[in-house]
């Protein structure tokens, strides 16, 4: 008979293998799934995985992609760390853009070669100002972090909405809600002729790997992991958990809020009200499949970007709803939560019952 | 404003809050056995789109409220099992349920957008909706109104007054204390997660056979958050969250009473009114940081595996 028995020690291979065994079980279910709504799985899991990296021109879209996942997914990982819950990144990476798009429409006749850095700096700001309400509220207060969090998501939204109908809407643009296109005074520079690929992505790898320094490298990256490990023994070493607790924050907010102003100064080039395609609730699962490592994040940012571009394909070439990418994604974070079982647990197969 | 003008605003707060309250019942029930259950939202919206697919298709709007109860339930035990069985992070696993409810709910209802059906009709009580005021307001409604009435009375006898209430609380306040004396721990949250998920199923049905009544993706517009900070802005008082849940509803419609006396704000920035009312109210509430430890369950979102008991 087969029993479900506690490893002694967490299997450090079950930890690597975990991410990758729930993909494949998001995989196979995927393909169980198109073929149940009558659609070839194999020509489904080819245009949801296969055809994103296919030619340059969609590798450079999966890439733009990318960018704003992964610096989302980084600040994540360093909440999620030090038990904070973050679950704003999608209303500080709005807050980014809302905040980085009016500073770009006030440079917006300008050619000043200040007007591209304050920008990002604006919507940097913004973003931290989002996240930095709900730790005063937390910290202060003692509200629930996941809730304000989530309502400032909703509030960061309508009030981009509200500037795009309102105050930043373009008077030459037919009553439309997007404002002006910005100007190259503030528009991130392309990387590659031909492709949509912006300086956004070179923020996101330094992310990565400034996010994995702090983590690793230093007393503050210490004191987070042990806080999330074992809270008590952290307050017993006398570590200060409202120092570190705003230091995540402002960190995830400050990052979300350059992915936000990157997409509106990067590919987009303007302030639309769609600005992101629910980047900042992705980030949640990167950041889980990511180990909440900043550079476990990197590669799970790929893979994600890849379900991103693959949705859209789909759509267009097979009909599928879009939704498919965020159902694939919650299967995906239940499939990993249920392997992660295994890091501690293990099957045992024998004959005998033991007592 | 003229007595006849509120009493139309405060018939609309008792119909926007009821799939509130609906939702806020279920949470509270699991939130007393211990278990946080982040995936209101993603519950709520399987309901609302297998309720209007369920109605739609047979033309039977009970069967339709069935259906959604059955699907919300249905998707909670995708949930308790993950943090049941396998220990699963509650937070986490909470959030994976509404994003896949959020994905799911699309994609089986994208065919689905903008036909509309013909709803619950109101059922004006005799007697009671003869009453000056009150009975405009609270008895000229539809069927699921008075459902999440009736709902309301039987909890909180339920809750606060039966062997069941008590076995409840005692799972959430101290599990451990609960398995010594043979209260099955685990039975109980299965039992708690799925009766919260049949009534986030039945909230997302009010949405889309009653309230709108059509399906329309991410319809419930944040509204399973809402509930879960009405819970804790009720204390986890079942008569405190019905009167919250009202108060949550017209929080939610201020922005049409608003303009209706004629003010000119932009709908956009009154759109926001519900999710920073939220943001107030559990301002106030937790910053009384000892009170608010003393209502909460006191094993909520911790979890309890019966195999380190031996």
């Amino acid at each position: 008979m087969i029993r479900i028995q506690a490893r002694t020690e967490p299997s450090s291979l079950m930890k690597v293998a975990s991410p990758l065994l729930a993909i494949l079980l998001t995989l196979i279910f995927g393909g169980i799934l198109f073929s149940a709504i009558g659609k070839s799985p194999s020509q489904a899991l080819h245009v949801l995985l296969i055809a994103p990296l296919a030619d340059s021109y969609n590798i450079g879209e999966m890439f733009v992609k990318m960018g704003p996942l992964l610096l989302c997914a980084v600040g994540l990982s360093l909440c999620y760390r030090a038990n904070m819950w973050n679950i704003g990144a999608e209303g500080q990476l709005l807050a980014g853009a809302l905040g980085g798009s009016a500073m770009a429409l006030y440079f917006i006749d300008s050619d000043s070669a200040l007007a591209l850095p304050i920008t990002l700096l604006a919507g940097i700001a913004s973003g931290m100002i989002w996240a930095a309400v709900p730790t005063f509220l937390k910290l202060r207060f003692n509200s629930n972090l996941i809730l304000t969090t989530i309502m400032f998501n909703y509030i960061a939204l309508y009030l981009l909405i509200w500037a795009v109908h309102g105050p930043l809407r373009d008077p030459q643009g037919f009553g439309f809600p997007e404002s002006a296109m910005f100007t190259d005074a503030t528009l991130l520079p392309t990387l590659f002729e031909n492709s949509r690929i912006h300086l956004g992505i070179v923020f996101a790898i330094l992310s990565g790997i400034i996010g994995w320094f702090i983590l690793s490298k230093t007393h503050l990256g210490f004191q987070i992991r042990v806080f999330g490990a074992d809270e008590p023994a952290a307050r017993y070493a006398g570590f200060n958990s409202k120092k570190l607790s705003w230091f995540v924050m402002l960190f995830a907010g400050s990052l979300a809020g350059l992915a936000g102003v990157s997409e509106t100064i990067g590919p987009i080039g303007q302030l639309v009200p769609n600005v992101s395609p629910g980047y900042g609730y992705s980030a949640i699962i990167v950041a889980y499949l990511g180990r909440l490592h900043p550079l476990g994040a990197i590669i799970a940012a790929v893979f994600m970007a890849v379900i991103y571009m693959g949705g859209d394909l789909a759509q267009i070439e097979m009909g599928i709803p879009v939704a498919v990418v965020s159902m694939f994604q919650g299967i995906l974070l239940f499939f990993l939560l249920a392997c992660d079982f295994f890091i501690n647990n293990r099957l045992s197969f024998s004959n005998q019952a033991t007592n | 404003m003229d007595s006849d003008l509120i009493v139309q605003i405060l018939f609309a707060a008792v119909k926007t809050g009821t799939p509130l309250l609906f939702i806020a019942l279920g949470e509270v029930i699991c939130e007393k056995s211990g278990i946080l259950n982040l995936g209101q939202e993603g519950m709520m919206l399987m309901g609302a789109v297998v309720g209007f697919l369920a109605a739609y298709s047979t033309g039977n709007m009970g069967f339709g409220v069935l259906a959604a109860m059955i699907m919300g339930s249905t998707m909670s035990l995708i949930f308790a099992v993950l943090v049941l069985q396998l220990g699963a992070n509650q937070v986490a696993t909470g959030l994976a349920l509404t994003i896949f409810g959020t994905g799911l709910s699309a994609f089986v209802g994208a065919g689905f957008v903008g036909q509309t059906i013909q709803g619950f009709p109101p059922i004006a009580i005799p007697l009671l909706s003869d009453i000056p005021y009150l009975g405009r307001i609270l008895f000229n409604h539809d069927i699921l109104v008075y459902f999440s009435f009736g709902m309301t009375a039987v909890l909180f006898y339920v809750v606060n007054k039966t062997r069941i209430g008590l076995t409840l609380k005692a799972v959430g306040e101290n599990p451990n204390a609960a398995n010594a004396i043979g209260i099955p721990v685990l039975k109980v949250r299965y039992l708690a997660i799925m009766f919260g998920g049949a009534m986030a199923g039945i909230s997302g049905a009010y949405m889309s056979l009653v309230y709108t009544p059509m399906w329309v993706e991410n319809m419930t517009a944040g509204r399973g958050w809402i509930a879960l900070a009405l819970v804790v802005f009720a204390s986890w008082r079942i008569g405190r969250i019905m009167l919250g849940a009202y108060l949550f509803g017209l929080a939610s419609i201020m922005h049409l009473v608003l303009q209706g006396m004629g003010w000119s704000i932009s709908p956009n920035l009154l759109a926001m009114l519900p999710y920073v009312a939220t943001v107030v109210v559990m301002v106030i509430i937790s910053a009384d940081h000892f009170k608010e430890k003393l209502l909460a369950p006191r094993s909520l979102g911790k979890p309890f595996d019966p195999r380190n008991m031996a």
